[in-house]
């Protein structure tokens, strides 16, 4: 069969009546939580988990596919209508929205931003399908030591390759490493770091950890900077729609950032940012009005927005293919899977095509169905935008247990979602970037395997890793990501890599 | 570790903070070197055994803490923004009550305490005030988490009322 019959199948599932439902509330879902200021993607995601909990596998993971585009296109009108982004991936949005909306002209960047969403989300859904089948393919060829090597990549790229400090990325990194290790070894059955604790012989839950480190964490993190007033919400005023002149400056740059947006989020290199920056960017060198840039133009607004939500899209490719979470919200997308017993990779298009097409096919349905929820609704979002501070982190503390004693009611879950939110808390005082955390957590133990399933075919002979020219090709970029940016700061010319910092998220 | 937000703002002084941050990693670094060890007889065919990675991962974290013992003596660490105890005491008692009444009070009392200390953190003190909106708004929850998705949140006495 081809892509176009997969493709054809899975718009039957997702568009059977039940399928379109779960696909509506998740949307809608998505989009109330990720307008809320703070909140991102990942922690969107993380916090409506529980409510997928008593669906079938199917239908959970499509409102999941709701909930995560419907989280990307939330975060946008925060950044527009409000100037503190509730993800590092639409800050850029927010440099030329936010001035767009001060300006008497919200209605237009709101417009652009889910429209470019709308087709960016489209064509890079789209080439998902495509591409995912190729990679496929390429991945029944990797055997344990190309995949190890291709997770030491991602370790790097996510951890210290951007951002401000090779240090403290690794050492986020490692933190992750050593919860990861705690539980039952996958391959010998030995309890690790559980000193006889029955409740940690299960191991840290991905989702706990999530919500403490990126809930209870940065709320705690807010109330310590005191009060600092309200923050101004720009009143949205005039039409929604986009003037000829608007239309003509924007349809190039959507364009544009697709293009950027989707290879960058597809590459098992981390974050949606690189690419809302390099667009960005583009737009800045490219446009005929240099000087609205800074002041509200429209090209910033388009091509941004339409890179971040290609390259969400992208970051699908390498999660579903390989099972290669490349960002946090991936990692936790990643434990979505696991709670059914779904490894994503190249196997579960082989053993269950039908969930993985109507995964992709429901990504199409809740782009269309953002598109037309999203403009007459934008007065609901900005209702949302005004719940005062006390109210909102009072609420998010609140369906943030609510996940937790959901999934393990028990007094010592509990106690670790503190212990983590503590830990959240002390990171972000230092600038310890949070998304290596649970990226080492759920891919440090798939790392481990891979690796000794390596060592066990070569019988222990460590030189096997390198004698793949595709493990080492991997191997070598790795390492090339790891030194150039250490070296790059050490000249100090660090600041280029600390705009692209690693999503916070 | 949560003693961490002592602001020090001068500059190339050793920063203390960070230095308890090196601690913590070597001492994260040390419970895994024993546990491992406990581990380490167990041999197997590849000669790489369970303990094979947590001894990696702990050689790591020293060498991280080292690092930051370099980086914390030349001070390069980001100057921190001034924090307030007060709040994170407010929240942080909050999700200590709510997981201390849990079991015995049930999901909506410890809960809707959790809502009130938070909102307090933030601001809101007036307790008699945002205690029973918290466990009202708590029980909705519950009623609808619950009742209508069949999620096992722990029924207390309040929840019985209704359920």
């Amino acid at each position: 069969m081809t892509t176009f019959d997969f493709l054809f199948q899975g718009i039957l599932i997702a568009a059977q009546p039940m399928n379109l439902l779960y696909a509506l509330i998740g949307v809608t879902l998505g989009t109330a939580v990720g307008v809320l200021p703070g909140i991102g993607p990942a922690l969107t995601v993380a916090l409506l988990l529980p409510v997928t909990y008593k669906l079938d596998p199917g239908g959970s993971l499509i409102m999941f596919a709701g909930i995560y585009y419907g989280g990307m296109y939330g975060g946008s009108t925060t950044s527009i209508l409000l100037n503190t982004p509730g993800e590092s991936s639409s800050i850029v949005t927010a440099l030329e929205g936010n001035k767009m909306a001060r300006a008497g002209r919200g209605g237009p960047a709101l417009a652009t931003a889910a429209i470019g969403s709308f087709v960016a989300g489209l064509i890079a859904t789209l080439a998902l399908a495509f591409i995912a089948p190729f990679v496929v393919k390429l991945a029944l060829v990797f055997g344990p030591r190309e995949y190890f090597a291709l997770m030491v990549l991602a370790f790097v790229t996510v951890s210290s390759a951007f951002g401000d400090s090779t240090l403290r990325g690794l050492t986020s990194l490692f933190i992750g490493f050593a919860l990861a290790i705690i539980g039952i070894d996958q391959l010998t059955g030995q309890a690790r770091m559980s000193f006889g604790i029955p409740d940690l012989l299960d191991g840290v839950e991905v989702t706990t950890l999530a919500v403490a480190v990126f809930a209870i964490g940065e709320s705690l993190y807010i109330a310590a900077q005191g009060d600092q007033g309200p923050d101004k919400v720009e009143a949205v005023k005039g039409s929604v729609w986009m003037t000829a002149q608007d239309w003509g400056r924007s349809w190039k740059a959507w364009l544009r950032g697709t293009a950027i947006g989707f290879p960058i989020g597809a590459m098992p290199a981390g974050g949606a940012e690189i690419g809302t920056f390099l667009s960005y960017a583009t737009e800045k060198r490219l446009t005929k009005h240099p000087e609205e840039f800074g002041n509200g133009a429209i090209e910033g607004v388009a091509g941004p927005e339409a890179a971040n939500n290609a390259s969400a899209a992208g970051t699908l490719v390498p999660l579903l293919t390989l099972g290669l979470p490349t960002t946090a919200t991936a990692a936790i997308m990643l434990a979505g899977f696991q709670q059914y017993g779904l490894q994503p990779g190249p196997l579960l298009f082989a053993t269950n095509p039908q969930l993985v097409w109507g995964l992709i096919a429901s990504l199409l349905i809740a782009n269309f169905m953002l598109l037309v929820l999203n403009l007459p609704l934008v007065g609901l979002w900005v209702k949302l935008l005004t719940i005062p501070k006390p109210w909102l982190y009072a609420g998010i503390l609140l369906f943030a247990t609510l996940g937790t004693i959901g999934a393990n009611p028990s007094v010592f879950e509990l106690g670790m979602l503190l212990a983590f939110g503590l830990l959240g808390y002390v990171m972000r005082i230092f600038g310890y970037p949070i998304a290596p955390v649970v990226v080492g957590l759920i891919l440090g133990p798939l790392a481990e395997q891979q690796l000794r399933r390596a060592l066990a075919i070569s019988q222990g002979d460590p030189s096997v890793l390198f004698t793949s020219p595709v493990a080492a090709v991997l191997l070598f970029i790795a390492a090339l990501a790891l030194i150039v940016p250490l070296i790059l700061r050490a000249r100090g010319r660090g600041q280029v890599l600390s705009q692209l910092a690693a999503s916070e998220d | 570790m949560s003693q961490g937000h002592t602001p020090s703002t001068e500059k190339r002084r050793p920063d203390r903070a960070a230095l308890a941050i090196a601690v913590f990693l070597a001492a994260l670094a040390g419970v895994i070197f024993w546990d491992t060890s406990r581990l380490a007889k167990i041999a197997s065919y590849s000669g790489i055994g369970p303990a094979t990675i947590p001894f990696v991962i702990a050689s790591g974290l020293l060498l991280l803490a080292a690092w930051t013992v370099f980086e914390a003596l030349r001070g390069d660490f980001p100057v921190r923004e001034r924090q307030q105890v007060g709040p994170v005491a407010w929240i942080v008692g909050g999700l200590a009550a709510q997981m201390l009444l849990l079991k015995p009070l049930g999901f909506s009392i410890a809960t809707g305490l959790l809502f009130a200390l938070t909102a307090a953190g933030f601001g809101k003190r007036k307790l008699w005030f945002t205690i029973p909106i918290g466990v009202a708004l708590c029980l909705v929850v519950w009623l609808i988490f619950a009742g209508l998705l069949q999620l096992s949140l722990p029924a207390g006495p309040l929840e019985h009322l209704f359920w």
